[in-house]
């Protein structure tokens, strides 16, 4: 007998005639933080599903406490234990922290009517439990996305979860939420909870999990404890060959003139304004904590939303949209962090999401009707260029992976021939390998003479990527860090966190 | 490397040997319609002798076209994620409009090009209401089935209007090479909406801001002036079925349209266009209209009595609209 909570033996899943998991072992211990590791596509999503009684195993058996279970659906999955935190939550916005928690089984009186002081009192005690000083009573719309996590855990707990599957749960989060997180997962943990953690952030796995388990190609291809590996020892297992955050060098050649310049922009009038200048080829990053106003700052530069003054030129002409569409005729594209959401038209094909941004390139001179030709030949080569992996210029961008989303954003602005791309968050929900490759295709684009603007919350990215850093705290550039030897994680957090203030 | 492009946790699961077939569907949503449409066919034919006959599928047709008119605005309008529900009101008011010109003297290529005004002014109301004031478009164009029923009801005084110019009979009584004008005006709103929609930038908008408003946005396209667009070319059409219709009856009747804009939105459903938008065919709803018409007739040459036609024909709606969507939900 083994004294594993949770067991699955030779799960195998196929969706058609394609493998997604091939003969998968997995031992889970109580009181276990296991990183489950893979790059997107090795099989890590439909191993969650297959735990979260989504899809059900073709072969294979799953073990709680030694006893073999069916997982059918979600509900089961949930007598037996299993709770799931998705990314993205599912959180009523209307209610209450404390409705949300007890959705489904709220407490009644002997009356039958809700008994919300109960109620109250139990979601109390339960964000007390993981350590969290929550205000139950708030509407879920109001909190923080930390906060939401924290209100999905107890969610959780409140239906005596003992396994608690964690889908990248620090993807939206700022370091000082992870710190909160990670201690709410050590509390759990010291009462017995066992937790799979996905997450694409290696230093993360090092610092909460005590086992890797790694998944390549929807096979099991390693598990080990994390003491006993390296970060190279762990990349080399998920991608099956070495690539770590290679950045590509930065060029020799010095930044152009000053094309677009931000004399003066503020957001609403009791925020402060701020002003910079970006240069011609160069890669400016904007960092700061999630909150610090960073992506406000270049959506309101590009009129994608409101802002109070702005006093910018471009090209030493005067530039104040008042929409997207009067930076796109001025050459300044925005490339948002939530592609699925604002980038891409998911069921437009890979073309049509290209040309959308400059249909009329493709009208007729004369009857000015499309020409699916000439955008067919002009998405081909852009398609080769970026080496967009489609199985054809017609396959709907819903089913690309991320990173060729990312690339079919990047396509649309060079169909438009912009030469200021805004990148907000270039490679949020890029896995590993494809990360490197729009790191290059970013570097290529400045060597041609485009500039770009790059906001990320990840300080690899930001040190490993920009030719300046300009580090935003409270809605206020607290530091443009010109000279490239300073640009270094430690000083950009000392300014983003206000340790020069402290 | 494998895995990256076409993440088999995307596709569908549980799908096997029908796989193809399903994805033949999937890439000409058309196809279901049409094989909707067919069986249909087949059925009416085998239960009433007489509905084969060339005169009662042109007398369907004709029948079909005040509705499939009105279909076109509301194809548009659904294919951006918005709804119109003031078509009816709109072609009553279109009606009125041009018979009470033509009453007060007016020709009738004035009389119609007021008309085709009014549903123009109609639609914009209800554009700039949805497009740059931002109100949600259900409540947007249920008030606005009110407004402009009312404003026929007060011009008319309820009474139907009637004694129009015998001129005025062409448009929905006339001919041309044999062939009635209600159904040449059809196919001419289907044939420009058709192009539009396939052929020109606009199209590939409307069709974007229904599947993700918020990137056609950030892709630097005027979203609300298209969506302002679509709202007043379903005036525009629902003007011109009214003009139709009028012309048909020879009066201008305030309470006509009660109804249509659910029978429109019922062949734009059929005819395989997603009602929260983005996706579907123009095409598609004329095959819809046809269904619809082909069932009302069918039933009528069979006597079925029109209270059960109701319970029959909302029970094909859902059993078609299952076929079509329920079965390849993506969860």
């Amino acid at each position: 007998m083994s004294n594993n909570l949770l067991e699955l033996r030779g799960v195998t899943k196929r969706f058609a005639s394609v493998r997604a998991l091939t003969r998968v072992d997995l031992d889970l211990q109580a009181g276990e933080i296991l990183a489950l590791l893979g790059e997107n596509g090795a099989g890590k999503s439909t191993l969650v599903k297959v735990l979260a009684g989504v899809h059900r195993p073709d072969e294979g058996r799953i073990l709680i406490e030694g006893r073999e279970v069916r997982l059918a659906d979600p509900s089961e999955a949930q007598k037996h234990g299993i709770s799931i935190i998705y990314q993205e939550f599912s959180l009523v916005p209307h209610l209450s922290a404390c409705e949300n928690i007890f959705l489904g089984r709220e407490r009644r009186t002997p009356w039958g009517l809700l008994d919300r002081s109960a109620m109250r009192r139990e979601a109390r005690a339960l964000l007390q439990r993981l350590g969290v000083d929550l205000d139950a009573s708030r509407l879920v719309s109001q909190l923080s996305i930390a906060e939401q996590q924290f209100v999905e855990i107890a969610k959780a707990l409140g239906r005596s979860a003992r396994i608690l599957i964690l889908d990248e749960p620090t993807a939206t989060l700022t370091g000082g939420e992870v710190k909160r997180l990670f201690a709410v997962m050590r509390e759990l943990q010291r009462t017995g909870v066992a937790m799979i953690f996905i997450s694409h952030h290696l230093d993360e796995i090092f610092q909460i999990a005590g086992r890797v388990h790694c998944l390549r190609d929807g096979r099991s291809v390693g598990i080990r404890p994390v003491s006993e590996c390296t970060p190279q020892e762990l990349v080399r297992l998920i991608a099956g060959r070495d690539i770590i955050h290679e950045f590509p060098a930065r060029p020799a050649t010095p930044p152009g003139p000053v094309i677009l310049k931000v004399k003066r922009l503020q957001l609403e009038p009791r925020l402060p304004a701020v002003s910079f200048g970006l240069r011609e080829g160069e890669i400016l990053g904007f960092a700061g904590l999630v909150g610090s106003g960073r992506t406000e700052v270049v959506r309101a530069l590009l009129g994608a939303d409101r802002a109070h003054v702005r006093d910018v030129t471009c090209h030493d002409r005067p530039f104040d949209p008042s929409t997207p569409a009067d930076s796109r005729a001025r050459g300044i594209g925005l490339l948002p962090e939530d592609r699925r959401h604002q980038g891409l038209i998911l069921p437009f094909s890979v073309a049509e999401n290209v040309v959308i941004t400059n249909l009329s390139a493709l009208r007729h001179p004369v009857g000015g009707w499309l020409s699916r030709r000439r955008g067919e030949s002009a998405v081909l080569r852009l398609v080769n260029r970026l080496s967009i992996r489609a199985s054809s210029t017609r396959q709907p961008a819903s089913t690309l992976s991320g990173g060729n989303q990312q690339k079919v954003v990047i396509a649309k602005w060079l169909f438009a021939d912009c030469r200021i791309l805004v990148f907000d968050e270039p490679t949020r929900g890029i896995d590993v390998g494809a990360r490197s490759e729009i790191y290059g295709l970013m570097r290529s684009l400045t060597a041609q003479g485009r500039s770009i603007i790059m906001v990320s919350s990840e300080l690899p990215e930001v040190v490993g990527m920009s030719d300046r850093v300009i580090v935003m705290r409270q809605h206020r550039i607290e530091r443009t860090i010109d000279r490239a030897e300073e640009i270094t994680a430690e000083n950009i957090m000392y300014y983003a966190t206000g340790g020069h203030i402290a | 490397m494998p895995p990256a492009d076409t993440s088999p946790e995307a596709g569908n699961p549980g799908a096997g040997r029908l796989q193809p077939l399903r994805n033949f569907f999937r890439r000409n949503p058309l196809t279901y319609s049409l094989v909707g449409l067919v069986l249909l066919g087949v059925a009416m034919s085998f239960l009433s002798g007489e509905f084969l006959s060339p005169a009662n599928l042109s007398n369907v047709l004709r029948q079909v076209s005040v509705n499939a008119i009105i279909a076109v605005g509301m194809t548009i309008v659904i294919l951006t994620g918005g709804i119109d529900l003031s078509v009816g009101a709109v072609m009553a008011l279109g009606m009125t409009t041009a018979a009470g010109a033509m009453l007060a003297g007016a020709p009738p290529f004035l009389a119609i090009i007021l008309a085709l005004l009014m549903g123009l002014v109609c639609g914009a109301v209800n554009g700039v209401l949805v497009a740059y004031v931002r109100l949600p478009a259900i409540i947007v164009t249920l008030a606005m089935m009110e407004i402009p029923r009312g404003a026929a009801l007060l011009y008319t005084k309820g009474y139907p209007l009637s004694g129009l110019p015998e001129s005025f009979a062409f448009w929905g009584r006339g001919q041309v090479f044999g062939i009635e004008t209600p159904i040449l005006i059809m196919l001419a709103v289907f044939g420009i909406a058709y192009v539009m929609l396939n052929h020109f930038p606009v199209g590939r908008y409307l069709y974007g801001i229904g599947g993700n408003e918020e990137a056609v946005r950030l892709s630097g396209i005027r979203v609300r002036r298209y969506q302002f667009l679509a709202y007043l070319l379903s005036g525009l059409t629902a003007a011109i079925s009214g003009i139709v219709l009028s012309s048909r009856l020879m009066s201008g009747q305030p309470n006509a349209g009660g109804g249509f804009e659910l029978d429109a939105i019922a062949a734009v459903v059929l005819g395989g266009t997603s009602i929260t938008g983005g996706r579907g065919h123009i095409l598609g709803t004329l095959v819809g209209a046809l269904m619809l018409g082909m069932l009302n007739n069918g039933l009528n040459l069979m006597e079925v009595s029109p209270y059960a036609q109701m319970v029959l024909k909302g029970a094909i709606i859902i059993l078609a609209i299952y076929a079509s969507t329920g079965k390849n939900s993506d969860r």
